[in-house]
């Protein structure tokens, strides 16, 4: 299919309130910065009530379904342990998976920011520049928070 | 949406419509919130539009009905079941028309991802002879907005957007168009064949209706929002919404009709495509419409097997539906199912409510959540405002030894949008056994993302307005014994005052009012900035 190859699938699980939709929110900006077709999908309401969240980004030159379908993301963040086996089916068979234990979380400013530094770590496996992670990171986020996140997206990038 | 400069940005459908709304002019957006629907009158309010909530779907409508014979420019906003509730309403506008563009959205919920059912309001737009637009992305919520607007202001009608779960919450990019040409200055021109509906003016009005949506459909096959993507004739696919998407992706060689305009189909369009291919397949989410539209018309096609019906669509199912395939899908495994926040003020009520053993006739929230582990303390749970009717009806039916046991649990947003008038059942048809309306009143629509309500005393920007005090409501209408309790400060009061209540033959509410906790800190700083002012 036209473009199809060129489609990155990413997949960010969590918990509710871990900040699943921040991050695949600001994934999807810096995607968007890099003048890619970008497109985020997500689920509100009762399953945030401390339950399961899983939010998809596609980016790439054209994109259809706003899903990722199962056994199709390149690379998975998990932002909290117990969610890695409920996700781990919407990875493709070679996909990476981004998991919490690539980060030292004694190291950041801010214990919240785990999902930024998440990011870090996922940047490393993408073709999209510091810049725009960056302006994505500030875009996201209020300005008291960016030194914080700034921080956390830099350990996670070069732990 | 993100302040970018660039000509196109990143956006959810929700944000688009509102974007939309505020570039068509929209005087007033009203709703009652509901995912997937809530963040477009959000939007709405955040970027400059005039936007409120009402009490419920049925009182938005009419709010809306109002503003739109007035000559203003309307957006009323609700999710799929929202709809059920506006349906009076709906059914007589689409008789009386309207002179300023008047859009309702309706927010459909396939899967059921935050939603009690999973109906399909394409029916809607049949029953009530309401034009249906159906966007499958950010960008044609923004477009189809406009349209909406176009076509309800060229015909004197209400037009439907149809929305669903995918496309209001997903982000995709958009490109907007500048402003629509605002409508002339509202003014009110009296017309009363066209306005009051008693019988001998409604049966000229219906004449007119069916008049309207046929030159509708004849504009739609023309000039409507029909798409063909060409390709390989061995399969055509025609499809709608989001399902396109999924269909771009799983059959890139189809050749594709997508519909726009969902209602009144471009029947003759269907029909010219079908013929142009080898094995024409009908794909759609939720129920078979437009394969039983084809059907009927004569149009040879194919629907998707019947366990496709059940859920969202999505690339992996569109595939096996293709291909015919039957077989039972692979499971999935479970996530962490939703539950009550730690410290959420209702769980004390729910432990006091299972302790009792009660029987809990429950409503529509967070509080839902009652139902599980380890509370297990509701047992039925219909639609809003449903637990004062069913509980009541429990009442009046089960043996007394059973009957006293029976609570009826709402909370406060809900008990506003349609627990009032079970309330007023409460007192007009009062069970022999008397009756215990628990109304869980965190001060917030807590499920939905914390919306104002009525109760709350603030509006959707959360400015001060009059403020419905339940306790006053209740006693104003004759419920005796009215109690307000703490459920966090004074824990043991709960499981008392309930046993008290449930040990009455007479009327009881009591009010376990305690703020959200996620609110809490919010509301706090609200009451008091508007306090100082």
């Amino acid at each position: 299919m036209p473009g199809s190859s060129a489609v990155v699938n990413v997949v960010v699980a969590g918990l509710g309130g871990q900040g699943v939709l921040k991050a695949s929110g600001i994934l999807a900006d810096a995607a968007f910065r890099a003048g890619l077709d970008v497109k985020k999908s997500e689920i509100h309401g009762m399953s945030q009530r401390g339950g399961s969240v899983s939010s998809d980004v596609r980016f790439g030159d054209r994109v259809f379904s706003p899903m990722v379908p199962a056994g199709e993301a390149d690379l998975l963040v998990v932002l909290a342990a117990s969610q890695i086996e409920v996700a781990r089916p919407v990875l493709r068979a070679g996909g990476i998976l981004i998991h919490p234990g690539l980060v030292d979380e004694t190291r950041l400013a801010n214990k919240k920011s785990v999902n930024v530094a998440l990011l870090g770590a996922l940047a490393r496996h993408l073709d999209l520049a510091d810049n725009l992670w960056h302006a994505a990171i500030k875009a996201a986020l209020p300005e008291k928070l960016h030194a914080a996140n700034l921080q956390a997206f830099a350990i996670g990038k070069n732990p | 949406m993100p302040p970018h400069n660039s000509e196109r940005r990143l956006a959810s459908g929700n944000e688009a419509v509102a974007q939309a709304a505020l570039d068509a002019g929209v005087a007033l957006g009203t709703g009652y919130p509901g995912t997937p629907s809530t963040e477009i009158l959000e939007t709405f309010d955040a970027i400059g539009g005039r936007a409120q909530w009402a009490p419920n779907e049925k009182v938005a409508l009419e709010v809306g009905i109002g503003a739109a014979f007035a000559g203003a420019r309307a957006l009323v906003t609700m999710k799929h079941v929202g709809l059920n509730v506006a349906a009076d309403p709906l059914f007589t506008v689409a008789y009386t028309g309207v002179t300023g563009g008047l859009v309702i959205v309706s927010a459909d919920d396939p899967g059921m991802a935050s939603s009690q059912n999973e109906q399909d309001n394409r029916r809607f737009a049949v029953a009530a002879g309401v034009p249906m637009l159906e966007p499958s992305d950010s960008q044609e919520a923004y477009d189809f907005t406009l349209r909406a607007i176009e076509i309800s202001e060229r015909w004197g009608i209400p037009v439907l957007l149809r929305m669903t779960t995918r496309v209001c919450h997903s982000a995709t990019l958009v490109q907007t168009k500048g402003q629509l040409a605002p409508p002339a200055p509202p003014t009110f021109v009296r017309d009363v064949p066209g306005r009051v509906m008693i019988p001998a003016y409604a049966r000229p009005a219906h004449l007119r209706l069916r008049a309207k949506l046929a030159e509708i459909a004849a504009w739609n096959e023309s000039d409507g929002p029909t798409q063909i993507v060409d390709g390989d004739r061995v399969l055509g696919i025609i499809t709608s919404g989001i399902s396109y998407q999924h269909v771009r992706e799983a059959a890139p060689r189809a050749r594709v009709l997508k519909i726009g305009l969902s209602y009144p189909l471009p029947v003759e369009a269907m029909r010219v495509f079908a013929a142009s291919v080898d094995r024409c397949l009908v794909v759609e989410e939720g129920d078979p419409y437009l394969y039983e539209a084809a059907r009927t018309a004569g149009i040879a096609v194919e629907q998707k097997p019947e366990m496709y019906r059940f859920g969202e669509l999505n690339v992996g199912r569109v595939r096996r539906i293709v291909a015919g395939d039957v077989s039972p899908e692979p499971a999935l495994p479970a996530g962490k199912p939703p539950e009550l926040c730690p410290g959420c003020p209702h769980r004390n009520v729910f432990e006091a409510l299972r302790d009792l053993d009660c029987i809990v006739a429950g409503d529509i929230g967070c509080y839902t959540l009652g139902v599980l582990p380890p509370f297990s303390a509701m047992d039925t749970c219909v639609c809003m405002g449903a637990a004062i009717g069913v509980g009541l009806g429990l009442r009046h039916s089960l043996p007394a030894e059973q009957a006293r046991r029976v609570v009826s649990v709402i909370g406060d947003s809900t008990f506003v949008h349609s627990g009032i008038t079970g309330l007023v059942e409460m007192v007009y048809n009062p069970p022999a056994t008397g009756h215990v309306l628990v109304i869980l009143d965190n001060g917030t629509t807590a499920m939905t993302g914390m919306q104002e309500h009525p109760g709350t005393g603030r509006r959707l920007d959360h400015q001060p307005t009059g403020r419905v005090v339940f306790e006053d409501l209740a006693r104003t209408l004759g419920i005796k014994n009215v109690l307000t309790v703490d459920p966090i400060a004074n824990a043991d009061a709960i499981t008392r005052v309930l046993r008290e209540a449930l040990g009455r033959d007479e009327l009881s509410v009591i009010i376990a009012r305690r703020p959200c906790l996620l609110a809490a800190g919010a509301i706090k700083i609200r009451e008091k900035f508007n306090a100082g002012q």
